[in-house]
């Protein structure tokens, strides 16, 4: 038997009306300003920006607020704003060797050109509490050295020099860049879909991967070969102009992973390489990005598959948070139907297997 | 246009309104906002993959005199790009090309230049000078 149920208009209404409420809170506290979220909650605005997969820093924050603070929620609806847009097209690749650093440090080279820019770190701090924020003392300006702008070349280009380090990551000629957004996934993925879907990911997840790799599973060697954060500038091609129109700068984080190779009958031994690069200020995620990227190209390096991180089908199927938290928290929604015929199956059961108990005793009794 | 396109709106809109230049186009497309997908390369100068999307705003306006003209911005201020786009117009006809230059690009290149050399010289100050100590006799 089937019984449609209708109702639950008022209550949702009323629990949206709620919600909109508590996420005001005490009306006597001023309400947030996005410029506020946008200039104080940065890191929060660009962990929105890589994981939603929108460069918008204002969108991000608007998200962020209506969201309560849940990043989840907040890419979510960010995902969501992104499908009402129409695509005006492909920017050309960003440049990140012509990036105005803001931050740019290496493990591997103590002296390298450019040098090493510490920029703003959360390293090096001691981790206390600092209970003069919570008073909203002034901040003093910055300090400010004026040098001479110096090239910063990648530090895979200097390993390159030597032939020690493999190259960029090619593609074979021909070779139509994938979209994830456009087609359907199909495993296994080239690396350009890979690192679509990478980028997007969720920062815990490929975190929590990158670990295992250092922890052993599918162990890589890696260094940070070169960490750099800034701005590029992004260009279009479009059929009005016969040139390519600037559309302004945006923030990302490059990760440049080292890893060791121990070469193969057709390679020599040499470095191989992971790459993390992400929307905003975002190092951790770049970083884990890379060690994912590494570890996830253990078929193409005629490695051994033998850890979570190296598998591509479970990493990427379950690294989209938007997903992941759709399909778990759908399991709260109404399953009335679906329950009770459990209920019945069980009931039933349960039914023939006390029937038959029964009917073993009386056997038993007897004998 | 790419001056216009890194400018904030407030900077174009007050140099647009003190340059006294005539502003008025009709507008032939939008201003409109959309999506770009942003590339990026694997390894830095590898295969071209896609790295995410932004918010792009575009305008394409026509000026009394026929004159034709184009913007694209990242973000969506749609005003802002719409400015943009009249001033690409005022730009590209012949008599007006030099009062744009000297009243509007020039200042915000200016401008650009500044902010691009506060931020480098606030990073320059975090770079690491390493004190190097020679131990043993070689």
């Amino acid at each position: 038997m089937y019984v449609a149920v209708k109702g639950g208009e008022a209550a949702i209404r009323n629990a949206h009306k709620l919600l909109a409420d508590r996420r005001r809170g005490d009306r006597s506290v001023p309400a947030l300003r996005l410029d506020q979220i946008v200039e104080q909650l940065g890191l929060g605005v660009d962990r929105v920006m890589s994981e939603g997969s929108l460069y918008d820093r204002e969108l991000a924050a608007l998200a962020i607020v209506q969201a309560r603070g849940d990043l989840i929620e907040a890419i979510f609806l960010v995902r969501a704003y992104r499908t009402t847009l129409p695509r005006f097209g492909y920017t050309r690749p960003m440049d990140t060797a012509t990036m105005q650093a803001e931050r740019r440090v290496s493990a591997t080279y103590k002296d390298l050109p450019g040098g090493q820019m510490l920029g703003p770190t959360f390293d090096y701090t001691h981790r206390l509490l600092d209970p003069e924020l919570a008073s909203g003392g002034d901040v003093a300006e910055p300090e400010l050295r004026h040098a001479e702008p110096e090239a910063m070349p990648r530090v895979s280009d200097i390993l390159g020099g030597e032939g020690l380090i493999e190259e960029d990551g090619p593609l074979p000629s021909g070779h139509v860049t994938g979209d994830i957004t456009r087609e359907p996934m199909e495993f296994p993925l080239d690396r350009d879909s890979r690192l679509q879907a990478l980028s997007r990911g969720d920062e815990g997840f490929l975190l929590a991967l990158a670990y295992s790799t250092q922890r052993g599973y599918a162990r890589s060697h890696p260094f940070v070969g070169e960490i750099r954060i800034g701005e590029v500038e992004l260009e279009l091609d479009v059929p009005e102009l016969d040139f390519p129109v600037t559309l302004g700068r945006i923030r990302v984080t490059e990760c440049q992973m080292v890893n060791q190779f121990h070469g193969s009958a057709k390679i020599p031994p040499q470095f191989t390489r992971g790459y993390g690069l992400v929307f905003g200020q975002s190092e951790r995620k770049a970083m884990a990005m890379s060690l994912c990227d590494r570890a996830l190209r253990a078929r193409e390096l005629g490695e051994d598959i033998t850890a979570a991180a190296q598998d591509e089908e479970f990493v990427i199927s379950h690294s989209d948070n938007v997903q992941a938290t759709g399909f778990v928290e759908h399991l709260k929604l109404p399953h009335y139907v679906d329950f009770q015929a459990e209920l019945d199956l069980v009931r039933r059961m349960r039914a023939e297997h006390d029937a038959s108990r029964a009917a073993d005793g009386h056997k038993e009794a007897a004998e | 246009m790419a001056a216009f396109a890194a400018a904030s709106g407030d900077e174009l809109r007050k140099l647009a309104k003190a340059s006294g230049l005539a502003l008025d186009a009709t507008p032939l497309r939008g201003p409109e906002t959309g999506l770009v997908t942003v590339r990026g390369r694997i390894g830095g100068g590898g295969a071209p993959f896609n790295t995410g999307e932004a918010t792009v705003t575009r305008a394409t306006v026509q000026l009394p005199s026929g004159q034709v003209g184009h913007a694209y911005s990242l973000g969506r201020d749609r005003e802002k790009v719409r400015l943009a786009a009249t001033l690409d117009a005022v730009w590209c006809t012949p008599e007006t090309r030099a009062a744009v230059e000297q009243k509007i690009v020039a200042p915000l290149v200016r401008m650009q230049a500044e902010r691009d050399a506060k931020r480098h010289a606030e990073t320059a100050a975090t770079k690491v000078d390493f004190f190097t100590m020679v131990r043993g006799e070689d």
